[in-house]
């Protein structure tokens, strides 16, 4: 079958540009990852590149067109068994919000200014081709592509050869790369030659290879480089002119970035904020978890009328000055979630493609609240310590993540973590995955409810406990007998000590 | 009708000018707005002029060691006039230069005070005329000056900025020098080597704070056996001025408060950026802690205006703002592969005796990246170039990621290191790993050297130690 190529949109406020030249012509074979053509807009010049394999069947529009409108077919890409191109199919599939905000994006209607268009006025049908179904070469270039971490390796299959603007074309005998990304991709299993490096000349460079370790999974850690300015001086890259090169890497690839949110506002009828690097990261990490970890949730009602009085007993006991404590309802939930995660270690682990990494502690994350921003440093094997031992090391965690003084091995990592917004009087929420873990425990209130017990309307103390689960690793019921021993312990702490 | 141009680069500094030159091979239609000389501080009062000083107190010193190296000679003075004289000279014929590449580089330079009047629009003063000019981009370059605090102020008499210090009329006796940073260290060096008695307090707890701790440590050995007085975690309480001289009340750390009676007081507190008077909050630029706020490609968030070198973030080099200039014309241009700078890749360099030199990671903070660490160490005594120098004082480190080789750091401290390092910079750049290192042959005899027994030294395989 075919496939028409679409104009690419290099930005969201895009609506033409000038198809400044062809890297292929008619009849030439092209693979995932070649350049077919450079477009240029008043920003930039920018590559474009295939996403199938194919030939080119026809070119559509002449080398040098300008004003070609985003989304106009510039050619088309014959795929196995074709001779000859097809009519683009219906508008039919495109969902009625995608198809609004297109409409939004989209160019008034006018002439598209080009000569050689057999096409002319289809645009619109055209783009139901690349909305749905098979990967199209309009997502691909549209912002999506930009999202993608610097000019993320786009593996092209390990024969084809490699193209890059940059670069004079070589073949795959030598795979330029630096040593160190050399030495990092072997430790790390990645295939150079499926690499398209940044670097002079296309060079395979470290960042690179980084760049395509995090990317596949998308637990995009710190993401793209470092920007120098670190996190003492964000850096207003939300009000930047969009660069043509813009790496914005909040979108995971795959999926229609939403349109910029300037679109829809007049300027001076808001104040933009800066994105710092922690609302970055945020931004980042949150849109990779809840796009990537398939989510699903499971609430449980606790008594917690034996802990507030274990507490509270506890508490009394605590020596004045030198080694005084005050435990919460919270360092409790820790440590029985922690005592939990032992006994049902199905819940306390890690996907990965190839196997499920099953922790042998519990390090369970706290989220520390930082107005603005958030961060969640870790109690490591929880399970081993005592109430008071948890609660001191709680309170030293927040304050020093209040004073951005944690390290990156308080905060990365852990198997499970705890977010409690009891005390804002939240009676039941749900939170995202903090990755690498897979599940996170949202905690309630606790407070006075009517409960039936024995046919009776009685008086209890109540929290209500609220799991989120990654499903490629946690099935309902796995986590279901999680939340069941958590209660337990809940409810009867000394339970904990069986 | 204002003239207008592609880009109107706001200060002709290192880094001002350098984006001019770059923007004019790239085509672009260019100007430079400069209120003062070309050159910025770098050339006219700052990097070169304190190297000709430098390099004439390194003289004297080794005029004092005649003997060593087998002769004899009676009656060593030195002219300060002349030594002063010599480092304008030097700094006169670089910035001539600066006029001559703008020239060949078809940039046109604009005398005078800018202001952004928004959109592309800029208003330059000069003798109270004001002209007009647009661009389609503006670059600020307008860079820093010497940092004050109340009761800490220069005024050019007793109490100096680097900008004094450069131009003694008379060689003070004593001398006083606030701060340790690169800046404070070389005029403190400057004037101890010619004689003076130098007292250097720094607030932190080492000289040299920015680098490694162990050349620290090495530094700040080096200045007290050549007679330097260090004072580490004090700070300067206040200053009372007679009409020749000064007394600084010093308070230690443990509130402890001493006086030193001195000639002369230098500031070296650091920098702030050069942010008013050119219109930047009217025009939306952020600014925080004097320093305008950009992102890794030095825009400003306001569409067309970009921000580099001292007027932006640290390190506050002028090879840093020359790299900038080189990426914001490459970007105004549309080059393709123009990357962001990495300041790990951004060497430095003190010129003081011992110089010393670093680039990348101190050993502190690549163990604070939580990384498995090697680190190498080799000695200038162990090295046959530098004793036939007579420059046996000194260390070249490395510090390597164990597992990976990544050159994550180099730290030197002595003779010469100031031209070494690039070595280092090279391969981090080039990101060559500690096998590639090994496996570079070092001439002999060079101080070179003993960078390749650093790098064998990680693996504690050194051969001359």
């Amino acid at each position: 079958m075919s496939t028409q190529i679409l104009m690419p949109a290099l930005s969201p406020t895009m609506e033409e540009g000038k198809l400044a030249k062809w890297h292929v012509k008619e009849g030439d074979a092209v693979k995932a990852g070649d350049v077919l053509a450079e477009i240029e807009t008043d920003k930039a010049t920018m590559e474009f590149e295939a996403i199938d394999e194919g030939w080119i069947g026809k070119i559509l529009v002449p080398e040098g067109a300008e004003g070609v409108k985003v989304n106009q077919p510039i050619a088309v890409l014959l795929t196995e068994g074709d001779s000859k191109p097809a009519p683009a199919p219906a508008a039919k599939d495109i969902p009625a919000s995608m198809q609004a905000i297109r409409d939004a994006l989209a160019p008034a209607t006018g002439d598209a200014g080009v000569t050689a268009n057999p096409l002319k006025g289809e645009g619109r049908s055209s783009e139901a081709a690349s909305g749905r179904g098979q990967p199209s070469v309009s997502s691909e270039a549209t912002p999506t592509r930009q999202a993608m971490p610097a000019d993320l390796p786009v593996s092209g299959g390990g024969k084809s050869p490699r193209g890059n603007g940059a670069a004079a074309p070589h073949t795959d005998d030598r795979v330029f790369a630096s040593p160190l990304a050399r030495r990092v991709a072997q430790q790390s299993g990645i295939d150079l030659s499926a690499l398209k490096g940044s670097g002079p000349r296309g060079r395979i460079v470290k960042a690179d290879v980084d760049a395509a370790q995090k990317h596949p999974s998308l637990l995009v850690g710190e993401g793209a480089p470092q920007g120098r300015k670190g996190g003492d001086a964000p850096a207003p890259a939300a009000l930047a002119p969009r660069p043509a090169h813009a790496e914005s890497p909040s979108a995971p690839t795959g999926l229609t970035p939403l349109p910029d949110a300037r679109l829809f506002f007049k300027e001076g009828e808001y104040e933009a904020v800066p994105n710092d690097s922690m609302r970055k990261t945020i931004a980042r990490r949150l849109t990779a978890a809840k796009a990537l970890i398939p989510h699903y949730y499971l609430t449980i009602d606790c008594d917690i009328g034996a802990l507030m009085q274990i507490r509270a007993r506890l508490n009394d006991k605590s020596p004045k000055g030198d080694g005084a404590y005050k435990l919460s309802v919270n360092d409790f939930v820790i440590k029985a979630a922690a005592m939990a995660l032992m006994k049902h270690t199905d819940v306390n682990a890690s996907w990965t493609d190839a196997a499920i990494l099953h922790h042998k502690h519990a390090d369970v994350g706290i989220a520390v609240d930082l107005n603005p921003g958030l961060i969640t440093p870790i109690v490591f094997k929880a399970e081993t310590r005592g109430l008071v031992e948890i609660s001191n090391e709680v309170k030293s965690l927040a304050e020093r993540a209040k004073n951005k003084k944690l390290k990156p091995n308080e905060f990365e990592g852990g198997g499970f973590s705890i977010s409690n917004l009891g005390m804002f009087g939240i009676r039941q929420f749900t939170a995202l995955i903090n990755p690498p873990q897979s599940a996170i425990l949202a905690v309630g209130a606790g407070e006075e409810r009517a409960v039936v017990r024995d046919g009776k309307i009685a008086v209890a103390t109540m929290m209500s406990l609220t799991m989120s689960c990654d499903h490629r690793v946690i099935d309902g019921a796995t986590g279901a007998r999680y939340l069941q021993t958590l209660k337990t312990f809940i409810e009867e702490p000394a339970s904990m000590l069986l | 009708m204002a003239e207008s141009f592609d880009v109107i680069i706001i200060g002709g500094g290192p880094g001002g000018y350098v984006c001019a030159i770059r923007c004019g091979q790239l085509g672009l239609k260019t100007a430079v707005v400069e209120r003062e000389n070309l050159g910025g501080i770098c050339l006219n009062w700052g990097c070169i002029p304190t190297k000709a000083l430098l390099r004439s107190s390194e003289i004297w010193h080794l005029m004092h060691r005649l003997n060593e190296f087998g002769f004899s000679a009676d009656n060593l003075k030195f002219d300060l006039t002349k030594i002063v004289a010599r480092s304008r000279t030097v700094s006169k014929q670089l910035t001539d230069g600066v006029k001559f590449l703008m020239k060949k580089n078809k940039v046109t330079v604009i005398d005078g005070e800018a202001v952004l009047k928004g959109k592309g629009a800029i208003a330059v003063t000069k003798n109270g005329q004001t002209t007009d000019y647009s661009a389609k981009t503006i670059v600020l370059a307008t860079g820093a000056r010497a940092r004050e605090f109340p009761g800490l102020e220069a005024d050019g008499n007793l109490v100096w900025t680097y900008r004094h210090a450069m131009v003694p009329k008379e060689f003070p006796k004593s001398l006083l020098v606030v701060g340790s940073g690169a800046i404070g260290i070389e005029f403190a060096s400057f004037y101890r080597t010619l004689g003076a008695d130098v007292t250097v307090v720094e607030v932190l707890d080492r000289v040299l704070p920015v680098e490694d701790a162990e050349i620290s440590a090495f530094a700040a050995k080096a200045f007290q056996k050549q007679g330097m007085v260090i004072k580490t975690s004090t700070t300067v309480e206040k200053l009372d001025k007679t009409a020749t001289n000064v007394t600084a009340t010093l308070k230690s750390k443990d509130g402890e408060t001493e006086t030193l009676t001195v000639d002369r007081v230098i500031l070296a507190v650091g920098i702030v950026g050069n942010v008013e008077n050119i219109g930047l909050e009217q025009a939306g630029i952020k600014i925080e802690k004097t320093h305008v706020v950009v992102n890794e490609w030095c825009e400003t968030g306001v569409p067309g205006v970009y921000a580099i070198g001292d007027l932006v973030g640290p390190p506050w080099l002028a090879h840093k703002a020359m790299h900038e200039g080189v990426i914001v014309a490459e970007r105004i241009a549309g080059v393709k592969g123009v990357h962001p700078l990495d300041t790990s890749k951004v060497p430095g360099c003190t010129y003081c005796w011992p110089q010393v030199a670093s680039v990348g990671l101190t050993e502190v903070k690549a163990r604070e990246t939580g990384r498995k660490i090697k680190a190498g160490k080799f000695p200038f005594i162990g090295n046959g170039k530098a004793i036939a120098l007579g420059e046996t004082e000194g260390f070249v480190k490395t510090v390597f990621d164990a597992d990976t080789g990544e050159l994550l750091g180099a730290h030197m401290i002595g003779a010469e290191v100031t031209e070494l390092i690039q070595g280092y910079t090279i391969g981090r750049t080039l990101e060559g790993t500690d096998a590639e290192l090994e496996a570079t042959v070092f001439p002999h005899p060079t101080l070179s050297e003993m960078m390749h027994e650093a790098v064998l030294a990680a693996d504690g395989r050194p051969l001359h130690i």
